[in-house]
């Protein structure tokens, strides 16, 4: 047992964080509101030619042969940088749907949906469509879709249209309960990062800004709001990687109720981290300007896919049965 | 990073588990609750059998008659003791869990040779002498005063909240020597016999109507030199070595537990009635259970990510103060929680009611001491923010 992210898990973070750093700085993360469906394609394929989503693939397919734990290392990253798009569908579907691995294809996805409304994001930037049903995952294709952009999406940088009819589509090799618990780890891991960001952007501001002649972070209970906000990040990065490890070795205990677990903590972790960064800002945290809203924002739109934190919190609940050792 | 135990860690298990099985067997019945003499004898009587079959002292080295074992077998030893619903440390939580601990880090050759093998032998029990009336959160304005007279200190003063003093041999105990320093820099520990002429212990009773803690009086208390741990005046700094392992690693074996009733609350809710079928059937409960347990098996996660931690560096990483602070928050709302379950059951102890309704009860009063002890919440987050994320002081 070591618990520790390895040397090669630290390079393969490291490594992503720098490409981010790089290529998908906030500015360019903000300018993809403007392209179709808000994925900026270009960078896309720079996201699959460094490996983002064909990580867990074997190498005879061109990966690299990696647990979903190392692709949830990845993801946090992506979240800290907020990048938008259909990420963790299209590293789900990288095996199945040709293209996708090296990010030459764009693989969206839709599982739930409201009564007989279906939304559909980033629907105007993918080349492939996942419905994952309750027998089987079948690939449509964007353009067989009959939708209707809405006009204001709650996150600028997650267009949604609305669905008025949705073909059956064609049979993918992949099961349905894998596809959403891949997901759900893997957009767990995405809030993590978010959390994380929300958290580091808080303690910045916190000992920028002054008012009454001392920084604000001086102050009681802006620390308080901080330190839970930096517990929230340790409690949910630590159950996404044992989700994660228990995804790769179920024999380590109740997958389940590791992976609900993992997508409850992170979800609430990323809203209320972003709640208290839009806090601690004060004024600046209420404007379009701060990055803040698009944090906040994110965070409440990935808490409805993949299984709302309630959801996941009522699936550990079924859970409870088995003495809980693992 | 990986969470599979090895083919030597299972083997570990399997002999514990076994060792287990047949040693609880032949326990006594434990004692009444306030039979104070019955606790020890308890208490230590387990701690004897754990030093003899070679599981006490699991993380402390070898040279101390520790075992140390690998972390892998120090987490398995929480799981099996707790599986099998094995005793609690009880009267020697300070001795084995941060007294000990601390002589290891700080003490000389000879206080360690002196003390350390009849903590694990379950020989002597400790308690700690740290709280003042006066100084609680802010512990280092403490005023009980040492004033040295040849080669002893002569003690004055006053301590409160000293969980197990009147059954303690001995006491770790913060006093001022030099009450001119800055207050952090006039503090010295030292290791107090409780049977030395001077000193008078009152239990307090607590919520739980039970006499866990006491206040302790010295008059004119004396005390060796040759008692005293690390220098004069630098008692502050080892109090922070005390806290690291009281506030770090203390109480890992309680959020096992925790998880462990955490589980039979879900079975319990399912025989509470309601007007309507159980209290299972209550979706606000099973959704806040989910919740909870959610956050224990975090927990539980970073417990493993911590003691890694330790084993690669030395020094477990800032989670372990996070554990404390988000431990002690997730037992107070598995604690409301189960009286929300229990409903007119928690009208009284008993398991006439509803059976099992009397432990999860005791624990409900119990357990509200968690965000208190041991640095109170509000102080854990001041910790977090000014030494871990860097927020400023002042
Ligand atoms: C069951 C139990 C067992 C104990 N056992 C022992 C023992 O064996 N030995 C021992 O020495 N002590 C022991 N203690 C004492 C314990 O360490 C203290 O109770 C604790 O440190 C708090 O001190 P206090 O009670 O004086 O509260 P106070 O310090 O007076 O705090 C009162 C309130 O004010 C808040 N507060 C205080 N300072 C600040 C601040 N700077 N910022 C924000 N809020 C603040 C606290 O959070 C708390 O809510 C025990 C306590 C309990 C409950």
């Amino acid at each position: 047992m070591d618990f520790e992210l390895s040397a090669d898990q630290e390079a393969l973070r490291d490594g992503i964080a720098e490409l981010l750093a790089g290529r998908f700085g906030i500015e360019r993360v903000r300018a993809c509101e403007n392209l179709p469906g808000a994925v900026d394609r270009e960078r896309w394929r720079e996201l699959g030619e460094a490996g983002v989503f064909a990580l867990r693939l074997p190498e005879a397919d061109g990966g690299l042969d990696l647990g979903l734990v190392d692709a949830a290392v990845v993801f946090e990253e992506l979240g800290a940088a907020l990048v938008p798009g259909p990420l963790v569908w299209s590293e789900v579907c990288a095996g199945v749907v040709g293209g996708a691995a090296d990010g030459s294809t764009v693989v969206g996805g839709v599982s739930a949906q409201v009564g007989d409304r279906v939304v559909i994001e980033h629907l105007g930037g993918i080349d492939a469509l996942a419905r994952v049903g309750s027998e089987r995952v079948a690939r449509l294709e964007p353009g067989d879709v009959t939708a209707e952009p809405l006009a204001r999406p709650l996150d600028p940088l997650t267009p949604v249209s609305l669905v008025e009819a949705l073909p059956e589509g064609d049979p993918l090799a992949l099961a349905p309960a894998r596809a959403r618990r891949d997901g759900a780890v893997l957009c767990a891991a995405y809030l993590v990062g978010m959390a994380r960001a929300m958290a580091a952007s808080g303690v910045v501001y916190a000992l920028e800004r002054e008012q009454f002649d001392r920084p604000i972070g001086s102050f009681q209970s802006i620390k308080h709001l901080l330190a839970d906000a930096a517990v929230r990040v340790e409690m949910a990065r630590a159950s996404v990687h044992a989700a994660a490890l228990h995804v790769d070795d179920p024999e380590l205990g109740d997958v389940r109720r590791a992976v609900a677990g993992s997508k409850h903590l992170a979800g609430e972790a990323a809203i209320a981290n972003a709640r208290t960064a839009l806090q601690v800002h004060g004024g600046m945290g209420f404007t379009w300007e701060v990055d803040v809203h698009l944090y906040l924002k994110r965070a409440w739109v990935l808490d409805t896919v993949f299984g709302s934190a309630d959801e996941h919190a009522d699936a550990v609940a079924a859970c409870l049965s088995s003495f809980p050792l693992a | 990073m990986d969470l599979r135990y090895t083919d030597a860690d299972e083997a570990f298990r399997a002999e514990l588990r076994s060792w287990l099985e047949s040693t609880l067997q032949d326990l006594p019945a434990p004692p009444a609750r306030d039979d104070w003499a019955e606790r020890r004898r308890y208490d230590t009587d387990w701690q004897r059998r754990l030093h003899d079959a070679g599981y006490a002292g699991l993380n402390w080295p070898e040279r101390v008659g520790g075992r140390a074992a690998s972390p892998s077998e120090q987490l398995i030893f929480l799981e099996e003791t707790t599986r099998a619903r094995a005793p609690y440390v009880g009267v020697n939580f300070v001795g084995t869990l941060h007294a000990g601990p601390t002589l290891i880090a700080e003490a000389s050759e000879e206080q360690q040779e002196r003390y350390l093998p009849s903590i694990l032998r379950g020989d002597e029990v400790w308690c700690q002498g740290f709280s003042e009336p006066t100084a609680g959160s802010d512990l280092a304005s403490l005023r009980t005063k040492a004033v040295r007279d040849g080669d002893e200190y002569v003690v004055n003063g006053q301590k409160i909240w000293c969980s197990f003093a009147q059954v303690a041999d001995f006491c770790e105990l913060l006093v001022r020597t030099d009450p001119e320093a800055k207050k952090q820099a006039g503090i010295t520990w030292l290791i107090l016999p409780m049977d030395s002429p001077g000193i008078e212990i009152r239990p307090i009773d607590t919520v739980a109507g039970s006499s866990e803690f006491a206040e302790v009086f010295l008059g004119d208390v004396r005390v060796p030199v040759a008692n005293r741990v690390g220098d004069e005046n630098d008692g502050w700094r080892i109090t922070q070595v005390t806290f690291s392992f009281e506030r770090g690693t203390a109480f890992v074996s309680e959020l096992v537990d925790a998880r462990r009733l955490a589980n039979e609350l879900a079975v319990l809710a399912r025989r509470a009635p309601r007007m309507e079928g159980s209290a299972w059937d209550d979706a606000t409960v099973r959704r806040e259970l989910g919740h909870i347990v959610a956050e224990l098996d975090a927990l539980w996660a970073l417990t493993k990510r911590n003691v890694s931690q330790a084993e690669r560096t030395g020094s477990p990483g800032p989670g372990s103060m996070m554990i404390k602070l988000a431990y002690s928050e997730a037992r107070q709302r598995l604690g409301e929680l189960s009286l929300r379950v229990l409903d007119r059951a928690a009208l009284a102890f008993s398991d006439d009611l509803l059976s099992g309704a009397d432990e999860l009860l005791e624990e409900r009063l119990r357990t509200l001491a968690l965000t208190i002890a041991a640095g109170t919440s509000q102080i854990q987050r001041n910790i977090i923010a000014e030494r871990v994320l860097g927020l400023p002081r002042k």
